[in-house]
């Protein structure tokens, strides 16, 4: 049963909240519970950081290398350089966000009106 | 991060006159920061995403009040953009979202004060996610215990309430933008993770996982399609946390553990 899979107007609500809602208030629910019981640096929660971390990366690298919309026209090449320079302006820039992001779609639309 | 607890400094007592209302409005105030802006740069961009893999107006403003964690939402944007099913996109979601219980058991104990009924934490606990998350750690020790459940509910409902709207707004505009515009709009998403993972790692291992994981999605979703999200995120992961195992083992002293602040 995929989001599109039935043609009802609450499907996709059923889906967000199946999906969404109870995949991501039952940890913050069990954090509660929880209390102080966890310690931050326990190897579990390393683990449970790591995987959730990977999960997320290879998301975002999957919307630069096979994005969809008004970017999938873009170069390759020109994608991968952009978010490249931004992080490497991120870094130079003592780790400011804003630095990386104004960077990489200054990158990004220059290449686009030049190209 | 997590042991200061006892280390804060006695607290003062209010005057009269600073009321939970007060309070409440501070927290609503302390949104209007840097973190605040490039939040919204980021939902600006997870509109344009929602947008783009066919979800309506109505459907990602609602996904944004009722998931509140942006990564959950993109990597659920990711599975209904791939046709996964409700239980693979489930999962999925779960799996990316398995931070949100260290978090939420790492700012319980500063929010609580002797009287704060359970139901409270439960319903403010819905508003943590990353950004509110730094932000109260930061703001916490300059608001008096009692009035912290007013400060969070302040500062987390206009975080969610104010990037509801912005999802919206973007949905209503986004048609209008020139297709490179609509590009560079899409591009948000990935370039704020890409920094925010990067910023928000608490140990080394963290920056492994995000390295691994960006080789991986690709590969993995040229390999195993529809599953490569969890196949990246089990290997790129348990790697990672292996060599964390294997750094530790050959540095028992532990100079490693906090050889990484978070970025502010």
């Amino acid at each position: 049963m995929s989001f599109g899979a039935l043609d009802a107007w609450w499907w996709p609500y059923v889906f967000i909240l199946a999906a969404g809602w109870l995949a991501t208030d039952s940890w913050r629910f069990l954090g509660v519970y929880l209390g102080g019981k966890m310690s931050e640096d326990s190897d579990i929660l390393v683990f449970v950081r790591c995987v959730a971390t990977a999960l997320v990366a290879a998301v975002i690298a999957n919307l630069v290398v096979f994005p969809g919309g008004a970017l999938a026209g873009s170069p390759l090449a020109l994608r991968i350089g952009a978010a490249a320079i931004g992080f490497a302006a991120y870094l130079a820039a003592g780790k400011r966000m804003i630095v990386g992001i104004v960077s990489a779609e200054a990158v990004l639309l220059a290449g686009l009106y030049l190209l | 991060m997590s042991e200061n607890g006892s280390a804060r400094p006695v607290q003062a007592k209010q005057p009269p006159s600073e009321t939970r209302l007060t309070w409440y409005l501070r927290g609503v105030r302390r949104c209007f920061s840097v973190p605040g802006l490039v939040l919204v740069s980021a939902f600006i961009g997870f509109a344009g995403l929602a947008r783009e893999a066919g979800l309506t107006l109505e459907q990602s403003v609602f996904m944004t009040g009722i998931v509140w964690a942006l990564p959950a939402q993109v990597v659920l944007v990711g599975a209904v953009l791939a046709g996964n099913s409700l239980p693979a996109a489930a999962f999925a979601v779960a799996l990316s979202s398995v931070r949100l219980a260290p978090m939420v058991v790492a700012l319980m104990p500063e929010m609580r004060a002797e009287k704060t009924r359970p139901w409270v934490l439960y319903l403010l606990s819905h508003f943590v996610a990353v950004t509110s998350w730094v932000l109260a750690m930061e703001s916490f020790r300059h608001v008096p215990r009692d009035m912290r459940t007013a400060y969070y509910a302040g500062l987390g409902s206009t975080l969610v309430l104010g990037n509801m709207c912005v999802v919206a707004l973007v949905f209503l505009l986004a048609s209008r933008l020139p297709p490179p515009l609509a590009a560079a709009l899409f591009f948000l998403t990935p370039i704020y993770f890409l920094t925010s993972l990067w910023g928000s790692a608490r140990e080394r291992a963290g920056h492994v996982a995000m390295v691994l994981g960006l080789l991986s999605g690709p590969v993995f979703h040229l390999l195993v399609p529809g599953f490569d999200l969890l196949a990246a995120g089990v290997v790129a992961g348990g790697l990672s946390y292996g060599w964390h195992r294997l750094r530790k083992r050959r540095d028992p002293g532990g100079t490693m553990r906090n050889d990484r602040e978070r970025a502010e």
